[in-house]
């Protein structure tokens, strides 16, 4: 384990962490608005798959995709201006929390269809194809996506014309408030994969460590030309679905266990137990994330909304593409 | 200019645009090997290869999206969905991605596909194969709307719509495929927005597209004939955006409109270009305007119970016949 690549995770996950609380205090002053689904829990899926990809993957995400954007590199400014609706979010303030784009950087969205991403990855992923391209669409979604067609769908296609695209399932354990026993008939959604034939594995989504090394495996495997991959990361959030949901429909027990095999406390104790960083230097990265946070917010509260209700509904003027030919 | 069907139509402006562009695939069921259910993509997979040409599981929701998604990265695909009943399948993701992705991206990407379908009720086909869907389509943000009535249209729109940045949804007619007419020997693209005035007259104005465009000119020639109404036809080739300009500029002339569609009445394209005869020229009318549509029943399979539920130029005519009182 390289000592920098440890040091930019814990940094990721402390930045996550501080940047979903910010979110919520501003949505409970009525700053943010709509629906806000927040990511404590979950940060090692995120950061563990997203530091093993290239830069040229493609990222194709659900609508818990805040720390899915900061750690593919947008701003954390640009991202909480989104959240305030504001011209310089990443979508320019049209999209909000649910949809943010960042083109540049190969985020290809925040969808908020549960299960829409499924065939808008593995669309780019047949783009890569036709391009003879090495990058890799990566494709989001959680547990209770898989019970859409379009996974079906998606999964058949792509094993069909072995496309490059690596199905990620961040998996919760619940469909907003519904515990995956009882809208699954089978619960380890890896083993669905088999259906079209698709190489498939199951990580501990709590482990960032674990995490990296299996997508890494899984994006090596996906390279070499084999076709789509689907990784499972079991993980828990610690919220609710949003936060008009306050997650009642589990124990407290079973959240205080959870909350025991927290990718921020375990991975700092395991950075600390290696060396790879200091108490003090973990320290100072929790404050330089807080303070990364802090500027963010004040970013967001000072950018001005957008004005111009229509615009990019439809091309304007209707000029006619006319390709490279 | 050559004499040739709206499949062979079609087919030109896909041979055109891929021999051009190599970005520019088409897929659906059946498309490829198979040649195509119309025929519409006969040769192209024998000329363009698998991948270009790509035969799709029946999912039409998934290869709509997948579709989709290649475009955000500037692949721009023809879509052929086999019948329009089976659209219903991928409004989610022409409705949720498609044309809402470049505005909720705040421009940073587009969904530059096209997506053809015929629709209509054709010999028979029952219920579930005789929809008409083109009211749902054009009421969406973001997606635009054409229906060619010939194969000039049938040609030009295609070629049209494959080099426009937005979602297009080309709604062709199952009865349709094998109409004769002509298309210019050279490189023709037709407008996507706008509408044309097919046969001149000064009495009423006959709106239709696609199929009821035809009922419309045996309408007026009827008209003319037997009860000295001449007839004005303006063909609405564009569904989304409609061209309030033109409609209104028509019905300023004549004072009069009926709209006819093979569509059911509620919320339909009749519904639609009453509201814009209402919003810009209510005061230039001497009429009411008249729908003349479907019956709101789901498609019978009975012949005679099918001939009742769609209009025809009959009916047409009868409602002109009833504004004028004669």
């Amino acid at each position: 384990m390289q000592r920098d690549l440890a040091r930019q995770f814990l940094y990721d996950i402390e930045l996550a962490r501080r940047f979903e609380q910010a979110a919520a205090e501003q949505y409970a002053q009525g700053n943010i608005a709509g629906f806000l689904h927040l990511y404590p829990g979950e940060e090692a899926v995120a950061v563990g798959t997203l530091r093993a990809a290239d830069v040229g993957d493609y990222v194709v995400s659900t609508y818990r995709e805040h720390v899915h954007a900061l750690v593919r590199g947008i701003p954390a400014g640009a991202v909480m201006a989104e959240l305030f609706g504001r011209s310089g979010g990443c979508s320019g303030g049209y999209g909000g929390s649910m949809h943010l784009f960042d083109r540049e950087r190969r985020f290809l969205g925040g969808y908020a269809i549960v299960g829409e991403t499924f065939p808008v990855a593995t669309g780019v992923a047949y783009w890569l194809r036709m391009n003879e391209a090495s990058d890799v669409a990566l494709c989001y979604f959680g547990d209770g996506a898989v019970n859409q067609g379009t996974f079906h769908e998606s999964l058949n296609m792509a094993a069909l014309w072995k496309l490059p695209v690596l199905f990620i399932c961040e998996n919760n354990h619940y469909q907003i408030g519904t515990e995956i026993h009882r809208h699954s008939a089978l619960a380890e959604v890896y083993q669905r994969a088999c259906a079209y034939g698709i190489d498939s594995r199951r990580v501990d989504g709590m482990d960032v460590l674990a995490v990296y090394e299996e997508t890494r495996e899984a994006l090596h495997y996906v390279r070499d030309g084999h076709g789509p991959c689907l990784l499972e990361c079991e993980t828990y959030r610690y919220r609710g679905h949003s936060m008009a949901d306050a997650g009642a429909y589990r124990s407290a027990l079973e959240v205080a266990e959870l909350r025991a095999r927290d990718p921020l406390l375990t991975f700092t104790q395991r950075a600390l137990e290696a060396g790879w960083v200091t108490q003090e230097e973990a320290d100072e990265m929790g404050a330089r994330a807080g303070r990364e946070v802090e500027a963010a917010v004040a970013f967001a509260e000072q950018s001005p909304p957008p004005t111009q209700l229509d615009k990019d509904v439809y091309v304007r003027p209707l000029d006619l593409y006319r390709g490279d030919a | 200019m050559a004499n040739i069907m709206y499949w062979e139509a079609i087919r030109r402006a896909h041979d055109e645009e891929m021999e051009r562009d190599p970005l520019v695939i088409c897929m659906g069921e059946d498309i490829g090997v198979a040649g195509g259910t119309y025929k519409a993509t006969k040769g192209l997979y024998e000329k363009y290869g698998a991948e270009r040409v790509i035969d799709t599981p029946i999912s039409e929701n998934g290869y709509t999206g997948l579709g989709i998604g290649a475009s955000f990265l500037g692949v721009r695909p023809i879509i052929e969905i086999m019948s329009v009943n089976f659209a219903w399948l991928a409004m989610d993701q022409l409705f949720n991605s498609a044309a809402k992705v470049r505005y909720m991206s705040g421009g940073q990407l587009a969904a530059p596909v096209v997506v053809r379908s015929p629709g209509g009720t054709a010999h028979q086909l029952g219920a579930q194969h005789s929809a008409r869907m083109e009211k749902v389509f054009m009421g969406i943000a973001g997606l635009r709307v054409v229906t060619p009535s010939n194969p000039r249209q049938a040609y030009g729109l295609l070629k049209s719509a494959v080099r426009c940045n937005d979602p297009v949804f080309i709604n062709e007619h199952e009865l349709m495929y094998n109409m004769k007419g002509e298309v210019p020997d050279e490189e023709y693209f037709h407008p996507l927005e706008g509408s044309e005035v097919v046969r001149e007259g000064r009495d009423v104005t006959l709106f239709g597209y696609n199929i009821s465009v035809h009922w419309c000119l045996q309408a007026a020639e009827t008209l003319s004939k037997q009860y000295g109404i001449e007839a004005e036809v303006v063909d609405l080739y564009a569904l989304a955006p409609l061209d309030r300009a033109g409609i209104a500029a028509s019905v300023r002339k004549t004072h009069r409109a009926v709209i006819a569609e093979e569509d059911e009445a509620p919320v339909g394209v009749g519904a639609e270009v009453m509201a814009i005869i209402n919003e810009e020229c209510f005061f230039d009318l001497d009429a009411q305007p008249v729908r003349v549509t479907a019956v709101n029943v789901p498609m019978p399979y009975n012949h005679t119970l099918e001939k009742a539920a769609i209009p025809s130029a009959g009916d047409v005519v009868a409602a002109v016949r009833k504004m004028f009182g004669k």
